[in-house]
């Protein structure tokens, strides 16, 4: 139950119901973000490194590079399922890398292939992506025109 | 002789450090907020967007590499960056440099998704 709604609810229910709820566990929580999110971006440092030595790969293309190789990783570990089971610990530890991105692309894709191929995968692809790709490029453009024309 | 790989240690532990820092905010502002995880990425999103905008990111990814790029501000660094280094170009530039900058990580979602969606079938759910 999210915040806003809990304000229509008759005061004692809402007392009544938040004494069943489980307290935040603060810092086991940032810890379990911390390390899983640390894991991921030392796997991305990994794949960095071996790009580097292996195929002689430097600045845009290598972090290109990085980014297709650990979307790669998300969405086949989406498939597997194995994914969501680490997002369950790790909270914004598992969301926040680019894994999390392609898993928000991939779990959709998977889940409501289903309901057709146009109007079940493809478009439920962009659930949680589209927002992102909407305000990137609204921002990042903005950005561009800021500096054209300073 | 040791120095390389000192090098590159340190390198993984400014990767870790500042990776699981910038998750650790989030999981933070998750545990004080009731932001679902959509409105995260677009909210860190943003603010990579806004402090390379400012010119400030550079630094981060300067110095952490990975544990700077990996997380989704990584991505709004990224749109950022293209934009303003299209705006050297022109008009033009501004424009299509935000996209074409990120195309390869939309471009690898999409294609990796589709495919995983046609390999692998819905888990049920347990909790």
């Amino acid at each position: 139950m999210t915040g806003k709604n809990r304000e229509n609810y008759n005061k004692n229910y809402i007392a009544y119901v938040n004494s069943f709820d489980p307290p935040t566990k603060h810092f086991k929580n940032c810890f379990r973000a911390f390390i899983v999110g640390g894991f991921i971006c030392c796997i991305g440092q990994a794949i960095r490194v071996i790009f580097e030595e292996a195929f002689g790969l430097y600045g845009d293309e290598l972090s290109a590079a990085v980014s297709i190789a650990l979307i790669f990783l998300g969405t086949l570990l989406t498939g597997f399922g194995v994914y969501d089971r680490i997002g369950r610990n790790a909270g914004a530890g598992s969301i926040v890398p680019i894994t999390g991105f392609a898993n928000s692309v991939a779990s959709p894709a998977i889940e409501f292939k289903t309901e057709g191929l146009v109007y079940g995968l493809a478009a439920k692809m962009f659930v949680v992506a589209g927002p992102i790709i909407v305000y990137g490029v609204l921002a990042g453009t903005a950005v561009g025109l800021i500096y054209l024309f300073l | 002789m040791y120095e390389p790989y000192l090098q590159l240690l340190w390198g993984f532990l400014k990767a870790f450090v500042v990776g699981g820092a910038i998750c650790m905010i989030a999981q933070i502002v998750i545990n004080f907020t009731d932001l679902t995880a959509g409105k995260i990425l677009v909210t860190f999103m943003l603010a990579g967007v806004v402090l390379q905008g400012l010119g400030l990111y550079q630094y981060l990814v300067d110095f952490a590499g990975a544990g700077a790029t990996v997380p989704i501000s990584g991505f709004g660094y990224l749109l950022a960056n293209g934009a303003i280094k299209g705006a050297e170009k022109g008009f033009f530039g501004a424009f299509t440099g935000a996209l074409s900058s990120a195309s390869a990580g939309i471009s690898a979602a999409v294609i990796f998704s589709f495919l995983m969606a046609m390999v692998f079938k819905s888990k049920s759910k347990k909790n």
